[in-house]
């Protein structure tokens, strides 16, 4: 898309456009959820991608979950290379991408085998029959043709030859058959556009700028597009099937747009950085899922933004640093086994009292574990996974528009008390798209960065008496020269010391730095429900989303629950502890074995309970609600 | 660089710190620090303006000698934050000092991205062919079959040459000095800082405790002229006392050899010009070794080239011309919707 703004105000009347179409009846409802399932090289997440701006334009709420295996191009047509992207939108508030599915799109055999036991029972599928070969039928493991046999008997089917139907719709543009299948995917977008009543508008202007070198391409992806959407209008679909109309959310008055998790990371860091007044040094390595974090970062030039892609892990956090010691904002960024790689870095920004952000994208562990699923195991390293007593402050990001915000708080913390900050987003954040209200940066407050100029009485550990933070000297400070490393310091002059109670009273001021930062956060609030009672379900991350809508869905019950939701691991809140005592059950649903839980207990003697799911998959609401109720019913 | 000489010039004294200095008596890295320091002096450089970046080992704890600004950072690591660092400002002028351990072990990925990048900046690297601060073990230049506390038996690797190394990475300055040279080093440091671009610079260094001597045989006064070709551009590659031998190209084999003049019909003309923008030149005299070849010293090779750093800052500068950008124009930018 260009630099267009559209006010949906101008858009047709979706339900006068109805009227004119062959099916005028559609079924009103209020949420649906929707997944397109395909080859890796299907282009599924584009599809998915597309869908999602024409959501956000047509004013619904909306959240999606792209997931993709971890081979770029996996062998065609096999399960594991299946590449999917769901939907869930809606006129209510919509928190979660969705439980169980209402349409299925499955673009092959592999794409069936993988995702109908996720289709609600009575729910659409869509599926292409030219894909049902012989060959691709084995490849999936199928031993029938699942179209023949009863597989889909309960499910409501609309077979379409989508290859077929592609090639006619692009006959006259002159592209190879290898390009024109590649419409396919268009093909099917205007089909489902047409099931949901979507605008095929800011496709049509988004397909003519990507292709706007290759106008061919442009026009036959509109062609297909709406060769699909046509063909929808005026087919007889099987019985029981007919279009959908979603009507426009309650939505707060606002500039809206669709975001990622990796694009508010990435401009909240720069605004941190712009409201420091400073440049920003992103140094980082490629690794799944953080790399877009990187490819956002690197549009950002003009905003003194500088990235460098480093030759490794160690070398992004070191170069960060070497950038934040001459006086820029230094962040790196990677995925847990880079993460592992840096770990000496941070303690050595820790040990020289430096200024870092860094962004875990967590991923599933341990060791390479699965890139591109999703899972939040790596509190643990975050707060505790360094050598010796090395705390740092630890804040995660719950929402991919979250993550504007968090960013910025990180990097307030990290300049303010010149201390390296882990910021925790995953790969569900990271590649998770909604629409979100865009701020004004003028309503965030500046970040005031002092830099040391004066000679008199200086010493590089002087110490902020309030913050405990020492004083930031920049190399080009006449007067001010002095050697820093990652030796032990002498807490009254700075040089090196390996006297005993020296040693003694810096890890003290460390420890007590960081622990300040408790006080100068937010004192925790409660999301929903009442500031003490039966059972209080405590997140963070990523996890935000089903809880509050279990929460939420609870509390209609009549329930006695509240729903607390971490931004700050490390230093918790002051006000945590008193807050969790208020409540008489404790449940952490993680996607880990059960970190926040352990570091809840053993911070506050409370019996906090895990309930912990790490099979790359968010959690679903209903198995939130499961466990909640559960717990109050024993 | 762009070192403003100083209006009151310095002296190499105002460039020591008051950090009493701990290396083993007789270390070489004491000759090393003041050749630094008189070099500095030299060049006019300005405290302030001047970084001394260091990993881990016994060469890394020069920073805390120089009475400039200094970052002793982890093992390896250098010049990856030498690197960030230049990307915050690129006008501070920033030398690395580094051992044969620090720079091509643990930190060997680095040194050949520093290289290859050309990140403006001079790399020291203090070269004794042995572990110190962690007590005798071989160290990647050590010659094969070394015994150490971990090699009781003799090494089993081939040890790696550092200068053909950094002239494989890319390096546009490769030079040579020895630690008790006082005249030639200064005058070398003096070629590296003036170079735009990393400048290498492989100081063969003595470790008195570990590995005494171990460069005796082309550094001892006694065989010194015979086994060390000063190379200097323009000038034929002579070594002896008194310049009667020098190098030859033979074209058959394309390899050096050392010959004597007026011996076998050698004149002069037949003996090798050195020339510092060759890099074939530069990677024969890079590995030569003794005991049929005389080890090269001085500028190997220096071919200015552009520099990371300066790139970066230029694509920076281009693109904030305009002053700060609207960031809210950044936020708003593609497409967006109004809600009434």
């Amino acid at each position: 898309m260009g630099s267009t703004t559209i006010s949906t105000t101008a858009l047709a009347d979706p339900k006068a456009m109805a009227a004119a179409r062959k099916h005028p009846e559609r079924e009103q409802v209020d949420s649906a959820v929707v997944r397109f399932a395909g080859d890796s090289g299907d282009g599924m997440q584009l599809t998915g991608g597309q869908f999602t701006l024409a959501t956000a334009f047509a004013g619904n709420e909306l959240a999606t979950f792209p997931d993709f295996p971890a081979e770029i191009r996996a062998p065609a047509g096999t399960t594991f290379g299946v590449s999917s992207f769901q939907i869930n939108f809606g006129s209510r508030t919509i928190k979660t991408s969705g439980d169980a599915f209402d349409t299925l799109i499955a673009m092959n055999p592999a794409a069936l085998k993988v995702e109908l036991h996720g289709l609600k029972p009575g729910g659409v599928v869509i599926v292409d029959t030219a894909s049902f070969t012989d060959r691709n039928l084995a490849k999936a493991g199928y031993a029938a043709n699942p179209l023949e046999d009863d597989t889909l008997d309960g499910y409501r089917v609309i077979e379409l030859d989508i290859a077929k139907l592609t090639m006619e719709a692009v006959k006259d543009s002159g592209l190879s058959k290898k390009e024109a299948l590649r419409c396919k995917n268009l093909w099917t977008l205007g089909f489902v556009y047409w099931i949901y009543d979507r605008d095929r508008r800011p496709t049509a202007e988004w397909l003519a700028a990507k292709f706007a070198n290759r106008p061919d391409l442009a026009a036959a992806n509109t062609a297909a597009m709406d060769a699909g959407h046509r063909v929808a209008e005026t087919m007889d679909l099987p019985d029981g099937i007919h279009g959908y109309a979603v009507d426009r959310a309650e939505i707060a008055p606002g500039t809206y747009r669709t975001v990622t998790g990796a694009e508010a990371l990435a401009w909240g860091l720069a605004a941190g950085a712009h409201l420091a007044d400073l440049r920003m040094v992103f140094a980082s390595y490629p690794i799944t899922p953080a790399s877009p974090l990187l490819h956002s970062l690197s549009h950002l030039t003009g905003h003194n933004v500088v990235t460098f892609q480093a030759e490794d892990e160690i070398a992004a956090a070191c170069a960060a640093i070497g950038a934040s010691y001459g006086g820029s904002l230094g962040v790196t960024s990677s995925s847990g086994p880079g993460i592992a790689l840096k770990t000496e870095a941070i303690g050595f920004a820790i040990s020289t009292e430096l200024p870092l952000v860094i962004v875990n994208s967590q991923r599933g562990g341990p060791s390479t574990g699965l890139p591109t699923k999703t899972e939040q195991s790596d509190l643990f390293q975050a707060v505790w996974g360094r050598n010796g007593d090395s705390p740092l402050p630890v804040l995660a990001a719950r929402s991919p528009s979250d993550g504007f915000e968090t960013a910025i708080e990180a990097v307030r913390i990290a300049l303010r008390y010149m201390t390296p900050v882990f910021l925790l987003t995953d790969g569900y954040i990271g590649n998770a798209a909604e629409p979100w209200n865009i701020p004004n940066i003028e309503d965030f407050n500046p970040i005031p960065v002092r830099f040391r100029t004066e000679p008199e009485g200086f010493h590089p550990f002087l110490r902020d008496p309030e913050t405990l933070a020492r004083a930031w000297a920049l190399p080009g400070t006449p007067g001010l020269e002095h050697r820093l490393g990652g030796l032990e310091k002498d807490y009254d002059s700075g040089h090196i010391s390996y006297d005993a109670a020296n040693h003694q009273r810096m890890t003290d001021a460390r420890r007590n730095k960081v622990l300040g930062i408790a006080d100068d956060i937010p004192p925790q609030k409660v999301e929903a429900g009442g500031e003490s009672g039966r059972l209080a379900v405590v997140g963070w991350g990523s996890t935000f989303g089903p809880i509050s809508r279990a929460v939420s869905n609870l509390l209609d019950e009549g329930r006695e629950i509240s729903h607390i939701h971490l931004r700050h691991i490390w230093p918790l809140p002051s006000n945590l502890g008193p807050l969790l005592r208020g409540f008489e059950k404790v449940l952490v649903p993680e996607m880990n074995t059960g970190q926040l839980a352990t570091l809840l207990r053993s911070e506050y003697l409370i019996p906090a309970e895990g309930l912990n799911k790490v099979s790359g998959q968010p959690f679903k609401i209903t198995e939130i609600e499961a466990a909640v109720r559960a717990r109050l019913e024993a | 660089m762009n070192v403003v000489p100083s209006s009151d010039a310095l002296t190499s004294k105002d460039f020591a710190t008051d950090q009493e200095v701990r290396w083993c008596p007789g270390c070489g890295d004491y000759a090393i620090l003041k050749s630094v320091q008189k070099t500095l002096a030299e060049i006019g450089a300005r405290r302030e303006n001047t970084v001394f970046v260091s990993g881990i080992g016994c060469a890394a704890r020069f920073p805390y000698y120089i009475d400039t600004y200094g970052l002793h950072t982890i093992h390896g690591r250098a010049p990856a934050f030498a690197t960030g660092l230049k990307l915050a400002n690129p006008e501070l002028d920033v030398w690395l000092v580094s051992g044969d351990g620090d720079a091509l072990s643990i930190g060997g990925n680095h040194l050949f991205h520093l290289l290859r990048r050309n990140v403006d900046v001079q790399f020291l690297l203090f070269n004794n062919e042995v572990y110190g601060l962690t007590k005798g073990q071989y160290s990647p230049t050590s010659r094969s079959g070394m015994r150490s506390p971990s090699t009781p038996q003799g090494s089993l690797d081939a040890p790696a040459s550092a200068a053909v190394f950094a002239l494989g990475a890319g390096a546009g300055f490769v030079a040579r000095s020895v630690d008790t040279d006082q005249k030639h080093m200064p005058e070398v440091l003096k070629r590296a800082h003036s170079h735009r671009g990393a400048s290498f610079v492989e100081i063969f260094q003595n470790c008195k405790v570990y590995n005494d001597g171990v460069f005796g045989k082309f550094t001892d006064r006694d065989v010194a002229p015979d086994m060390q070709v000063r190379c200097v551009h323009g000038a034929p590659l002579v070594f002896g006392g008194e310049d009667e031998k020098g190098l030859r190209l033979d074209r058959e084999s394309l390899t050096l050899e050392a010959v004597t003049i007026g011996r076998d019909g050698v004149t002069e003309a037949d003996i090798l010009v050195h020339d510092e923008t060759s890099k074939p030149l530069a990677q024969m005299l890079a590995a030569m070794e003794p005991p049929h070849l005389p080890v090269a010293i001085g500028v190997l090779y220096a071919v200015p080239g552009a520099t990371y750093d300066r790139a970066v800052a230029e694509v920076v500068a281009k693109k904030t011309a305009g002053g700060k950008p609207d960031f809210n124009a950044l936020l708003r930018k593609g497409a967006t919707w109004t809600v009434s």
